[in-house]
């Protein structure tokens, strides 16, 4: 039975929380929070947009670095183009507007998706997992082998994006900025996951063949549901851009799509919400670890091993004693 | 045309290792259903410690043993300890653990050696070339190489087609819970299969060793390679692993030493090379989604 008051009342703390985290951070005299902090909150949107394949259309995707490191070229690139006044393949100019940069990063990476989430969607199971690697990794050769670009060391960029009545070079601001945009995200994926749209989705992960013979057209479906995940993931990344004001191939690497999935599953799986958590939980762990030591993989790596075989429903499952212990 | 030679032999090169990691992979998918992200460590935890013990032996004739050695032994380790319990769980649990694995390899791997890569030597014997046809010199370790992967993938169809073991193998990719129920202590079999499985991925890391360096992560991106493999050849196939195996290394050597000239002929000369330079990473993913939109099940699927 899920508790809803509880959910309500842990829900509302955090978001309490994520918005006092400045003013605590200058409190405590440690401005590197609020960084740390947009960080945490850019990774949870990245990883709820996962959630929504992994947790609700039962899509195991590997290759979620692939859109996020996207949306986040895609601002790298208009940064580019706009600091020497050239267009992208001689057609597009450049922009520092984050109201022309952003819809831009999430429409390309809507785009990509679809594409991708076509060839990959052919197959299921163990081959989605190792093609989605693939193409994503496919992504991040083909942003290794572009010169202009920075190729591997990627390129950084002076400023962020413009946003009508934010002064883009207060990190504060732009933290208010990211948790805003995590709350939008969280909403509108809530309201997809319990609209008819998202009734099918989890039908389908429950009884394929069942939904089949209702006259659902699950291949279109799922891709949908790709796309709009691929979105996230990119619109993530383009906040992750802005945050760092550099982009490297690094945010397109394999390793990251797995660390987005540690949050998924250190969150819970299926909720949403548990993103939050598992980012919240995966950055700290981070943190925490690498002041302790160097090695700080050796550490979290059998950890990682640990929650997968013990704890099965996630921080949200516990926090918000919700868990119904469902498995992408 | 003698290049065409050498990089048809450097293909089959590619190929044969690229085999040597798939086919456990996919015998291990095949078979216990399980999809290990971690295969990869083996490949490196066996070219660490070749290089190691050729380095304070000064002989290969023990390192390649050690090798295989460690590589099987880590595997058998692993199996027993983490990746038992984890066959009734689903793919995803899977990736989540045995990406947890990765971090602990690629960390103890750095601990135990440093960061800096290890020089593996080639052995004395093995070194210089010899003309594969009169005028062409093909280095002898890497026909070596060859010769060792066609060995051990004809002895792994002798195995699997000819012995006891090999038997309830195909018969647990068949039908696991039949072959349980018939009283085989599965449990075995599954550990057995696993450390063979870990054992051709070190034996491909100890002989990639000496062409490529020995360092931290080296298993990661052939891991990914060996995907685009099974993928292409159909997922729990050794036939499919076979070919696909050689499918992406001929793809991968020749647009690598190929496309760069064809494409000078049709623009400028830099661009040509940034261009052919980008193409050529991503030919193996390019040939794998063309394989998809023909025959998404890969070339020779496992079951039916």
């Amino acid at each position: 039975m899920v508790d809803t008051r509880r959910q309500a009342v842990v829900l509302l703390a955090t978001l309490a929380l994520l918005l006092a985290l400045p003013t605590l951070a200058t409190a405590m005299s440690m401005p590197y929070l609020v960084t740390l902090g947009s960080q945490v909150v850019i990774y949870a949107i990245a990883a709820a947009s996962l959630d929504l394949l992994i947790g609700y259309a039962g899509l195991p995707s590997f290759g979620h670095a692939g859109f996020f490191g996207l949306g986040a070229y895609v601002v790298g690139i208009f940064a580019f183009h706009a600091a020497d006044q050239s267009r992208f393949l001689g057609l597009v100019p450049g922009s520092t507007q984050a109201w022309i940069v952003w819809p831009a990063a999430i429409g390309v990476c809507a785009i990509a998706s679809l594409a991708i989430g076509a060839l990959s969607l052919r197959t299921a199971g163990v081959s989605f997992i190792m093609i989605t690697l693939a193409f994503a990794q496919m992504l991040y050769f083909l942003f290794v082998s572009l010169k202009v670009y920075g190729g591997t060391d990627g390129m950084g960029f002076d400023s962020r994006n413009t946003l009508a009545g934010i002064d883009p070079g207060s990190d504060t601001q732009f933290y208010y900025v990211c948790v805003a945009a995590l709350v939008l995200v969280v909403v509108v994926f809530r309201r997809l996951v319990r609209s008819r749209f998202g009734m099918v989705l989890e039908g389908l992960r429950q009884n394929e063949r069942r939904m089949a013979a209702v006259g659902i057209a699950s291949y279109r479906v799922r891709l949908v549901a790709f796309a709009i995940a691929g979105a996230g993931a990119g619109f993530a990344g383009a906040l992750d851009a802005n945050l760092l004001r550099y982009v490297s191939p690094d945010a397109l690497h394999w390793t990251m799509s797995g660390d987005l999935l540690v949050m998924v599953v250190l969150g819970g799986v299926g909720s949403l919400y548990g993103a939050v958590y598992g980012a919240i939980a995966f950055v700290g762990l981070q943190s925490v670890l690498s002041q302790w030591t160097e090695h700080w993989m050796i550490v979290l790596g059998p950890i990682l091993v640990a929650v997968v075989l013990v704890a099965r429903r996630g921080l949200w499952g516990v926090l918000g004693g919700a868990g119904d212990g469902r498995q992408g | 045309m003698t290049l065409l030679a050498e990089q048809l032999l450097n293909g089959l090169q590619l190929g044969v290792m690229l085999f040597l990691m798939a086919a456990g992979l996919t015998l291990v998918f095949g078979i216990m259903g399980l999809i290990n992200l971690a295969h990869g460590s083996f490949f490196m935890i066996g070219a660490f410690a070749a290089a190691w013990v050729g380095d304070r032996t000064g002989s290969f004739l023990l390192a390649v043993p050690a090798g295989l050695a460690a590589a099987a032994a880590a595997g058998i380790a692993v199996e027993m300890g983490v990746i038992r319990h984890l066959y009734a769980r689903s793919h995803m649990d899977q990736v989540l653990a045995t990406f947890g694995l990765i971090m602990f390899f690629d960390e103890l791997m750095a601990i135990l050696f440093g960061r800096t890569p290890l020089l593996a030597s080639v052995p004395a014997v093995l070194r210089g070339s010899v003309d594969i046809v009169p005028g062409v010199p093909y280095p002898v370790f890497r026909l070596t190489i060859i010769v060792v992967g066609v060995v051990a993938a004809a002895a792994l169809w002798w195995l699997i087609g000819h012995t006891r073991l090999g038997m309830l193998v195909r018969a647990g990719a068949t039908n696991r819970e039949m072959v349980r129920a018939l009283g085989v202590n599965i449990a075995l079999l599954y550990t057995a299969v696993f450390g063979l499985g870990a054992m051709l991925a070190g034996l491909a890391g100890l002989l990639t060793g000496p062409i490529l360096s020995v360092q931290v992560g080296m298993g990661d991106s052939i891991l990914i390679t060996t995907f685009v493999v099974i993928v292409v050849g159909g997922v729990g196939s050794v036939r499919g692993a076979l070919a696909g195996a050689m499918l992406v290394g001929m793809v991968d050597t020749l647009t690598r030493a190929y496309l760069p000239t064809l494409l000078q002929g049709l623009m400028h000369a830099s661009t040509a090379d940034q261009l052919a330079g980008g193409l050529s990473s991503m030919a193996i993913f390019i040939l794998m989604a063309v394989v998809l939109l023909v025959r998404p099940r890969g070339l020779f699927p496992a079951h039916g």
